[in-house]
């Protein structure tokens, strides 16, 4: 291992390390991708392809994200995105969760989805996907639909879930797992030319105000379908959140939601009054 | 009394963004949805003044009521 410490840092330009000198690292040392990373950043070396984050993500921030461990509930219109997003900002380990193949009708938005990939499985398509984009991030494909039951085997070890669900019922679950887990779940979701986002800590009930009066069915998505720059856009949001969280910065959309209309083009922000027990903890 | 009536998404279609309302004091939320012509399911959430609210709350002067329709696709 000392080995490979004097390699990166004697290879290194600056305290940058280009992605060949990675590579062979690797190959040299026998390790993965992922390996020369983590060392690289614990050395205070950043992988040159983070260098663009510098401004507004630091060296430890950047191993921070690396040794992070992001779940991914549904990898459509806004997963596609969110797990693009994520690997290309660092983080280090994506559980992609779906049971779906690809189909025709998700062509016009869901950004890992193909003529080439038409039939194949959701979670094996992002896995390709961040193979191609980032090896050094480790993506574990599930291809199976969420559920309280199967619920903390999913997440169990996760620091953040992003629900990306096209589901109430099954969002409502999610957010109690994740209550019962301990750990933050950011919601998105989107309908036509409309969107939202908030996060949820544990011990808030955040989704279950959002959806408070839902007794069953899909909501104004139904009628609207989804359009491509709605799930980009909910998307990013929903990765702003999580860096937020992992990185503990900036103020998160926790006690809030964005409402999001790109109809009339207008944002607003909708405070939620917070419980006095949830104000003393 | 005056309300102030914020609607969301699709429920701003064919009537409006956000206008303040004349109601009789003590006029519940549900009498509001019903003359707006709002089908009880297609809400996704109701506030008053920030706080989670029911239909069968009673509304006072200078409250806010905020409707926002389900969105839940991915």
């Amino acid at each position: 291992m000392e080995a490979l410490h004097e390699f990166l840092q004697s290879s290194a330009i600056g305290d940058l390390l280009p992605w060949p000198v990675q590579m062979e690292a690797a190959q040299k040392f026998d390790v993965s991708c992922g390996k020369v990373e983590d060392t690289a950043l614990e050395l205070g070396l950043l992988p040159s392809r983070y260098q663009r984050n510098r401004r507004a993500i630091s060296v430890s921030q950047q191993l921070t994200l690396f040794r992070s461990r992001v779940a991914v509930i549904g990898c459509g219109g806004l997963g596609g995105y969110v797990i693009e997003e994520l690997a290309r900002l660092g983080v280090g380990t994506i559980v992609a969760i779906d049971p779906d193949v690809f189909e025709e009708h998700n062509l016009n938005r869901q950004i890992l989805s193909t003529p080439a990939t038409l039939g194949r499985p959701k979670s094996e398509a992002a896995a390709a996907r961040v193979a191609e984009i980032n090896p050094a991030v480790t993506l574990i494909p599930l291809q199976v639909a969420y559920s309280s039951e199967n619920g903390e085997e999913l997440l169990k070890g996760s620091n953040v879930i992003v629900d990306a669900l096209d589901s109430i019922p099954t969002r409502l679950a999610l957010a109690e797992t994740c209550t019962e887990l301990g750990i933050p779940m950011v919601h998105g979701a989107i309908g036509g030319w409309y969107g939202q986002v908030a996060t949820q800590f544990p011990g808030d009930d955040t989704i279950k105000k959002l959806y408070s009066r839902w007794v069953a069915g899909k909501g104004v998505e139904q009628e609207l379908g989804n359009p491509s720059f709605t799930p980009a856009l909910v998307a990013s949001m929903e990765v702003a959140e999580v860096c937020k969280i992992i990185l503990g910065r900036g103020a998160t959309l926790r006690h809030r939601k964005m409402v999001v209309n790109l109809l009339d083009m207008e944002f607003e922000e909708v405070k939620f009054e917070r419980l006095l027990e949830a104000v003393t903890e | 009394m005056q309300i102030t009536v914020k609607l969301f998404a699709t429920f701003r279609e064919g009537r409006f963004s956000v206008e303040g309302r004349e109601y009789p004091e003590g006029t519940r939320i549900a009498v509001i949805l019903s003359e707006l012509n709002i089908p009880e399911q297609q809400i996704g959430m109701i506030m008053v003044n920030a706080r989670h609210a029911e239909p069968d709350q009673e509304l006072h002067d200078g409250d806010t009521l905020a409707i926002f329709p389900l969105v839940g696709g991915g």
